[in-house]
């Protein structure tokens, strides 16, 4: 009887723990919403790199600004369609969306994020285009394995298989855009069912 | 046997102590309010097992104003991560 009581205190002491240091409203679905945006994104930007429809001296710039606005238009609907269901998730849950551990974690996700992300463009504005694929997974996966600590541990390895992704594109310059497919895509789409259908239980 | 039960803190005895203790021991701090919502207990009862908590200086507090409102943070000390760790550790040798 004694033994049950203290199984139960670990149990409630794990729980609080995890419940008052992470984030638990991630949802799996939030990850299959944001690589199906990066698929969508990914269409986009293979119609402007490949497609003969466009003149083929249409180079330059006006092409790389396209590219850009594509992938910033990628990022804010891929953001808001997980927020949406991570939105959904919080309330399921009876959790609220903004409080300290979601701050927590918005914070130790983007600072890895956003110095790969500024340094990528000023890259890209000086020429070396080839670097965008590589340096986005790599920093991205960087900043998935530092929020980890914050939020579901499964993010961690979702982080390092964009690392060695990202890695591996640098290997292969010029095809970028296979490896943001994958990496942005395809692992989204992949970790979000594995969460899903392993959290629901 | 009478090792293991030594180690076994009595000030971590009471269920909203050791609720307390877990969630200070994995966050830098966290304020009375986050504390009683994690919990789930009344203001009285959590403040009191708050008080006896720093009187065993295992928890220590800073008041602050936020807005003018006061905001009290708790923190775990180094004590009482130690002693903390220590009964975990004792109830997981009492089960084995």
């Amino acid at each position: 009887m004694k033994e049950q009581e203290y199984i139960n205190d670990l149990k409630e002491i794990k729980d609080i723990m995890n419940r008052s240091s992470r984030f638990l409203s991630l949802s799996g679905l939030s990850g299959i919403s944001a690589g199906i945006c990066a698929l969508i994104g990914a269409y986009f930007a293979y119609d402007i790199l490949f497609n003969i429809g466009y003149d083929r001296n249409f180079i330059g710039e006006k092409k790389i600004n396209a590219l850009v606005l594509i992938g910033v238009l990628t990022l804010v609907t891929a953001i808001v369609s997980a927020l949406y269901f991570t939105l959904n998730e919080a309330k399921k849950n009876n959790q609220k969306l903004w409080d300290l551990q979601a701050k927590r974690l918005l914070i130790n996700l983007f600072i890895p994020l956003a110095t790969g992300g500024i340094l990528t463009l000023s890259l890209v504005e000086k020429g070396f285009i080839g670097l965008a694929a590589p340096l986005t997974l790599i920093f991205y996966g960087l900043a998935l394995v530092n929020a980890s600590k914050y939020t579901n541990s499964e993010l961690r390895g979702l982080g390092i298989f964009e690392i060695i992704l990202g890695l591996l594109a640098s290997q292969f310059i010029g095809y970028g855009l296979w490896f943001w497919i994958v990496g942005f895509g395809f692992l989204h789409i992949a970790y979000g069912c594995y969460m899903y259908f392993n959290t629901k239980k | 046997m009478k090792d293991l039960l030594n180690d076994l803190n009595k000030a971590f005895e009471n269920k909203v102590r050791l609720g307390i203790m877990a969630a200070l021991v994995v966050n830098e701090y966290l304020d009375f309010n986050s504390l009683k919502e994690l919990l789930g207990v009344t203001d009285g009862n959590l403040a009191s097992h708050l008080k006896s908590l720093e009187k065993s200086e295992f928890v220590s507090v800073r008041k602050e104003f936020l807005n003018r409102k006061p905001n009290t943070k708790y923190a775990a000390t180094e004590e009482g991560r130690i002693a903390f760790s220590k009964h975990i550790k004792a109830i997981e040798n009492l089960l084995k």
